[in-house]
Order: structure tokens, then sequence, then C-alpha cells
């Protein structure tokens, strides 16, 4: 897996709270078998009932960093939203704050979340909406996003940043390594011996 | 294990294989859930590694979101659905995981499946595709929602890695007033502690309240942690817990229950337990409880009027105007008289048998307003079949209702049962999300299975303390 220390692109403004994954990648969109396909239909109908929702936007159509207010991602765990996003085009999220399954599907996919305060996302949409060509860099080594003359700290899980910084965040790997010491916590547990 | 440690932090412990490279700790994990939605992928990712199930004994899939629930002959007449049917038939087949499909009498909602077979128990990790995984933590069991990506990690280690989140406690105490059901402390507890208020947080539900609530009302409420922002939520074993899953047809027998048995109360936090903070609710202060927002925060009791935006912080208001122009509905208005189109009792949060005898109980002898649509679904077959048993699908169909199979039908837009352009429905299920059943500008009231009953019945949003039993009965 490939070390992610810095994303950079350009922005998409959505400072809106509670967007629950419903709303990034509506249920009907699920019937599938594979994520393939799923990145036309981010905010489907979002876009549908507001012509200007920044998706429609063709100013932001080549944005990766998407900025976004409080508990984005909450409600349903399908890890199809954030290979929604993902295939749209988002490689990195700034946000007032996650909701924890989409924050740890997220870091599964290798797409960094960062959480900033409220001024500096405000701060970065107004930012985003006067220049969307700006560029915005996402640095996980030095905690911190830069746009122009801005720059503010940003914050994220301490063991999600290392993933990413090391490479790791494909954890499937991680967790393979250690056989024995599963099979000596199973071993252990009365109900894996249904208690006799 | 000591006298100091909750229940999840006894748990946890107990499931700790290590410490990662991350930081974060490689949690085992006791049971797994699977459904068609979010396993398919999963499973391919196995396939990509040449890797297999670990421990298919461990791991159960079942059938519920692509259901539907009127004709259910093969092939669906969705196209879409029967691809998903026909890959978790296979997947399973391939790797060998028992599916409970719908020609299975013991397929239902996957929430509603795992307590059912006596699967789900106390002191077990348990994870699903799902984020209402949060309903087994009733048992005292650690449960909840993982992604994709993590499915695919449990499916090949039967472990998770995760971080250790907070406890707090929310106690309950008092009583409840009649007519006020689980549903209604569980949408109190968000509307009081906020959605994002659970972020970080496992809850642990205590009390008067939750002493006294059988399991399946504890599953109600931890149903619904997740609305509130927390991942898992759970309530301490106890004699209650014990009763439920004796004789259950998964659950341990003879000796080995009674050592289970006792394993499991050793687990339940002790007086001296230990939390990251303790919230104490009053029972008195909760009243029948419906959602006029889209948010499950967004909530009033039903004698109160809807809030204005000025009653909130600042921060919070363009939502809250968002949410009012999304539903149509004004501040300071009542939600008792809002009409309702379309009336749905079912879902995991309220899809069992305790939910039906309730709403049967209240529409006997009652028809449903006219151009209304009512629909009740059990949450499984077995819960259809117990009903049936006990003549209650013979008095919602003299009501007037439309009696389903079991599935997860109108909580959510993945099988044909969908709103209608802007259609009003009163929920008995667990998210008011803009488009969350199926159309687009679809609004959504949530509140107990007992208010939808009397919603279906006036056809309108009504106090169910006020529904009359009819002359005669
Ligand atoms: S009933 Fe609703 S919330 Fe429950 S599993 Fe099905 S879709 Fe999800």
């Amino acid at each position: 897996m490939n070390e992610i220390k810095q994303v950079k692109g350009t922005g998409v403004p959505l400072l809106l709270d509670d967007i629950d994954t419903d709303r990034i990648i509506p249920a009907r969109f699920l019937r599938c078998v594979t994520f393939d396909g799923l990145g036309e239909h981010a905010f489907e109908d979002d876009r549908e009932q507001d012509p200007k929702h920044p998706f429609n936007n063709p100013k932001y159509q080549s944005g990766s960093v998407l900025v976004a207010g409080r508990n984005f991602g909450c409600g349903s765990s399908r890890e199809h939203a954030p290979q929604s996003l993902m295939r749209w085009g988002i490689n990195a999220i700034i946000a007032q704050s996650f909701a924890e399954i989409f924050f740890g599907n997220c870091t599964a996919l290798g797409v960094p979340t960062v959480t900033a305060s409220a001024e500096a996302t405000e701060k970065l949409c107004k930012m985003i909406e006067a220049d969307p060509q700006l560029e915005i860099e996402v640095d996980l080594e030095k905690m911190q996003v830069t746009a122009g003359d801005f720059s503010c700290p940003v914050e994220t899980v301490a063991s999600s940043r290392d993933a990413l910084l090391s490479g790791q965040w494909d954890f499937l790997s991680l967790l393979l390594e250690n056989k024995p010491a599963i099979q000596k916590t199973a071993d252990s547990l009365p109900y894996m011996k249904q208690f006799a | 294990m000591t006298a100091k440690q909750n229940l999840f932090n006894k748990v946890w412990d107990l499931h700790n294989v290590g410490t990662l490279p991350t930081g974060q700790t490689q949690l085992f994990i006791g049971l797994h859930l699977i459904h068609e939605v979010t396993s398919p992928q999963a499973f391919e990712m196995l396939r990509d590694r040449g890797l297999k199930v670990l421990h298919p004994e461990r791991t159960l899939a079942t059938v519920d979101h692509i259901v539907p629930t009127d004709n259910q002959a093969r092939p669906f007449q969705d196209l879409l659905a029967e691809q998903m049917m026909s890959q978790i038939e296979k997947n399973c087949r391939e790797f060998g995981v028992t599916l409970l499909d719908i020609s299975d009498n013991r397929q239902g909602i996957v929430h509603i499946v795992g307590p059912e077979q006596g699967l789900t128990q106390p002191g077990l990790t348990i994870v699903c595709g799902d984020s209402h995984t949060s309903t087994h933590g009733a048992f005292g069991a650690i449960a909840f929602g993982i992604g994709t990506s993590q499915v695919a990690g449990v499916l090949a280690t039967q472990t998770l890695a995760l971080s250790k989140p907070k406890v707090r406690r929310i106690e309950v105490n008092g009583d409840l007033a009649p007519g006020v059901y689980a549903k209604d402390v569980a949408l109190y507890i968000i509307q009081k502690l906020g959605v994002k208020g659970g972020i970080g947080y496992a809850y642990e539900y205590a009390g008067d309240v939750f002493d006294r609530m059988t399991m399946e009302e504890r599953m109600t409420v931890c149903n619904m942690s997740i609305e509130g922002g927390a991942r898992c939520g759970y309530v301490n074993p106890d004699q209650t817990t014990i009763d439920y899953l004796r004789d259950r047809p998964q659950s341990p027998t003879g000796k080995a229950f009674e050592k289970a048995s006792e394993w499991w109360l050793s687990l339940a936090s002790g007086p001296d337990a230990e939390f990251d903070d303790v919230v104490v609710l009053d029972a008195a202060d909760i009243e029948p409880t419906v959602t006029w927002g889209i948010t499950p925060g967004q909530s009033i009791g039903i004698t109160d009027k809807v809030p204005h935006p000025e009653d909130f912080p600042e921060s919070d208001r363009p939502g809250i105007r968002e949410a009012y122009e999304y539903m149509g509905l004004e501040a300071g208005q009542s939600l008792q008289g809002v009409k309702v189109d379309v009336t749905f009792i079912g879902s995991c949060t309220n899809g069992r048998i305790s939910d039906l005898r309730e709403a049967a109980r209240l529409v006997q002898g009652h028809h449903v307003a006219p151009g209304v649509k009512a629909l009740v679904v059990p949450g499984s077959q077995q819960v259809l079949k117990q009903a049936v048993e006990e003549g209650l699908d013979e008095i919602f169909r003299e009501a007037g209702f439309e009696w389903r199979a079991a599935g997860c039908s109108m909580c959510l837009a993945m099988n044909p049962d969908k709103l209608k352009g802007r259609e009003v429905c009163a929920s008995s299920s667990n998210r008011n999300f803009k488009g969350r059943q199926g159309s687009p500008t679809g609004r959504t009231l949530l509140m107990s299975p007992a208010m939808v009953a009397a919603a279906a019945i006036k056809g309108y949003i009504t106090d169910v303390r006020e529904l009359e039993a009819p002359v005669g009965v």
C-alpha cells in the first residue's frame, strides 16, 4: 500500500451539519454487487433538488478536497458512501467533525479525514468559493491544511494518521499477521468451547 | 476483571488480541452477522487475495434489505435485487457460511434473527456491516456496525482493528407513564444528548426503566444508539436476559447453560463500576415522542409545539430551517393533526412480536382512515408465525392494514416498498433522513408502533393516549 502524506487538490465547499450517508449515496444505488459506478450517484437526490448544490456546480467538478460541517457521514455504515465520494474524485475530507463508522471506512480506503475548527472550515469555504482553482493541501505529517496564504492546524485520530503515513491503511494485512495471538484469544473464551 | 470495570471494558479486555502498529486494538469477534447489501464486495476481496473465512461457524448470513414483502417469487422482479440474492447464495455456499434465505423459516432482519435464534449472547463481541448492530447490545454484548472492508477483515481473521471508546452510563429512573414506550425512551435520549452526543462513546443504559424492560424493549433502545452517535449501546445482563435465552435454538443447553449464565452475570457492571461520564434522566419527563425534522434528534413530546430556530444555538439554525422547509412544518405548530399518507409498523427497531401485539391491541375494532396506506411488516418469519398463531394478522387485516412478509420493507428504499413524492409517513423505524423511505422528497415522522397505529386509524398524528376504545370492545 502506498504511504499517504500529503493530498493536494482544489476544493469543494459543503458546509452543512449532519450530512448522513443516505444523502451521500441514496439506498437505491446500493442494489449492486461491486462499488463500480457509484461515483456518478454521489449526492444524487440532493443534487436533483438543489441546482446550486456544490456537486452540481461546474466550478467544483475537478475538486478533490471536500470541506464539510459537523457530524459528516452519520447514519448507515454503508462503505458505499466513501466509495462513491472517492469515485467521484474526492481524495481528502476536512470537516468540523465526523461520524465514527464513516471515519473508519475512509481510512480503510486511504482517504484522509481531518477535523478543523468551525472558523477554519468557514474561511476555507469562502476562499474556495472566491477561487475554485485554489490549491488546498492536507498535510498529515505537519497536521496542517494550507490554501494560498492561509493555513490552519487540523486533527485526526492518531491510529488513522499512523496507518496512512506508514502505508498500512489496508488493515487486512495487519490483522492477518497475528494468527497465533488470534487463536490464543479464541481459546480463552468460554463460548468458543460452548461452555463445556 | 476488577470490580471497578464496567461491562464494556471487561468484554473488551477479554477479546483483546493485541495492539497493532497503528496503536489500535485487534479485537476478536465472537459473532459475525452478514446480509446481502454490504457483503458481496467483502467476499470479492477475499477471492482477490485467496483467503478463506476463518470461522464460518461464528458467521451467519441472512437476507433482509432487498427482500420484497409482497410477491416473493424468484426470480425477483427487480433484477438487481435478484442479482444480489444470487450473489449472497453463491458466496455463502463457496465459503461455507450458513445462509437463512427466504425459503428458510428463520429468515428475517439480521438484528431480529440473531437474538431470536439465541446467537446473540452476553459477553460476545458482535459485528455486522450494518449500523444497527448496536441492537444486540441489549444482551450485554459489545455490538457495532462496520464497513465492508472491515467485513472482509472479520471474515478472514475474525478480528477487527479498533480504538477503544469511552463509556457513558445513561440512567433512566422512575416510572414510564402509560402510553410511553421503549421507542419514546430512545427518541428522548437522542433529543436530550443530540445526534452527535455519543460520538466516541459506548452507551450503558441502566436504571429502573431498563431494569424493568423486557429484552425486546431493551433491543429497541440499543438499536437507536447509533442515531445518537454512539456506535454501541448495551444493557447489563440480568435474570431477564437469562430467561430470554433459555431454550433458544442456539443457546447452550443443560449444564452448559448454567455455566454460561454464571459467566454472563459476572460480566455486568457492578455497583463500584467506573464510567467516563454519567447522565441521569427522569422517566416521568418522557412523553410519547415524535420527530419533526430530518435527524432522529429533532423530536418533541406529543403535547409540545415544534420549536423555534431561535431556541437553538446559532450554529444549529441553518439545519433547523432546512428541516422545516423539507418537512413543510412551521415553528410553533403542534404535530397533532399533521395528516399522514402512509403508516409503517416494522423494522429492526420495532418489528418484533411485542410491537405487533401492542399495535394490534390498539387497532382492534377500529379501521384505517380513508386514503391511508397502512403496512405491517413482521421483522422475521418467526415473528410472522407467532403473530399468525395469535391471530394478530387477522386483526390487522380487518382493520384495513396490509399484512406483509418479513423484511426491512419501508425502513429504507432498497425494495419495492417506498414512499411516493412528498408523502408523509408515520413510521416505527429509526431514520427520518431526507429520502430515507424511497422518495427523494418523502417525509418521515418517527414514533412508537402504538403511535403509528393511532395515526393510521385517525389519518393524522395523534396522541395514542387519547385513542378511545371503539364501542363494543
Ligand atoms: S430494518 Fe432498517 S435499519 Fe434495520 S437493518 Fe433493515 S434497513 Fe437497516
